[in-house]
């Protein structure tokens, strides 16, 4: 017996509500960012699903849309992670709750 | 690809994700998020994209894990725990948890069993990446060149 696309995509709406849990519920802003990533893991699954069990085309695009996703989100930790740091330096504390000095 | 293997993965990578979203303990939680990059990466393999398993496997655990870490002891100064937990966060995910499951439940699957294995090589994702992706390729580029500058003027010392 082989598992379906259903069970594929059963695990990824877990995993991107546990995501979504990260991101909504955390107090520290790295952690926000391990969420949003989670989310975007779980969209990566979603494709890469998709492309084994869909038909075959004659290139591989889901392929390639997880290896471009990857890359941007590479981008993207490099960015947050200096936000995070460049915040801690100025306000000295990494908790999102107290960071509301923009808050109107 | 079996279907045992799948569930042992599944519920590896999920019970990881789950300790990642609530440990108070900063450093677990991060070990913890490596881990379930590594849950993922072995979904990959079981579905056939080796290559997208070592790419996620080189990035994630490789550079973005060691990363989270450095930010993490970087950082701590006041806490090293994360206290306190939103409820509401947990109302909403298992919302958003129950609809998808829904219309997943709901749809005609496309097809029963999948279709016969073909194994996708190396050399056919280089040459995909150096025909039709050559624009995107390019484009990543520049943008992590952007990036990379980006953050290094982000957290560059102010002179005064």
């Amino acid at each position: 017996m082989t598992p379906t696309l259903q069970i594929f995509l059963i695990i990824s709406a877990a995993l991107f509500a546990i995501g979504l849990l990260a991101a909504l519920s955390r107090h520290h802003a790295i952690f926000i960012l391990i969420g949003i990533e989670m989310m975007l893991a779980a969209a990566n699954l979603n494709f890469i699903a998709f492309w084994r069990f869909g038909p075959q085309a004659p290139q591989p695009v889901g392929v390639m849309i997880a290896i471009f996703s990857i890359a941007i989100a590479a981008a993207e930790w490099t960015v947050g992670l200096a936000m995070v740091i460049a915040v801690y330096r100025h306000f000295r504390t990494t908790n999102v709750d107290q960071l509301n000095q923009l808050k109107g | 690809m079996s279907i045992i293997a799948c569930i042992l993965v599944a519920i590896f990578t999920l019970a990881a994700a789950l300790a990642a979203a609530t440990l108070q303990k900063l450093m677990h939680a991060a070990l913890c998020f490596a881990a379930t990059f590594i849950g993922i990466a072995a979904f990959f393999f079981l579905l056939g994209a080796e290559f997208v398993g070592l790419v996620q496997v080189f990035v994630y655990i490789g550079a973005v894990a060691v990363l989270i870490v450095f930010t993490i002891l970087l950082t701590r100064r006041d806490v090293d725990r994360d206290r306190g937990f939103k409820w509401s966060g947990v109302i909403v995910a298992t919302a958003v948890f129950g609809g998808l499951i829904w219309a997943i439940l709901n749809t005609h699957p496309l097809l029963i069993a999948p279709p016969p294995v073909q194994p996708l090589t190396v050399k056919q994702i280089g040459n995909a990446l150096m025909t039709n992706y050559v624009w995107p390729l390019l484009c990543v580029g520049v943008l992590l060149t952007a990036a990379l500058i980006g953050s290094l003027i982000l957290v560059m010392e102010e002179k005064r």
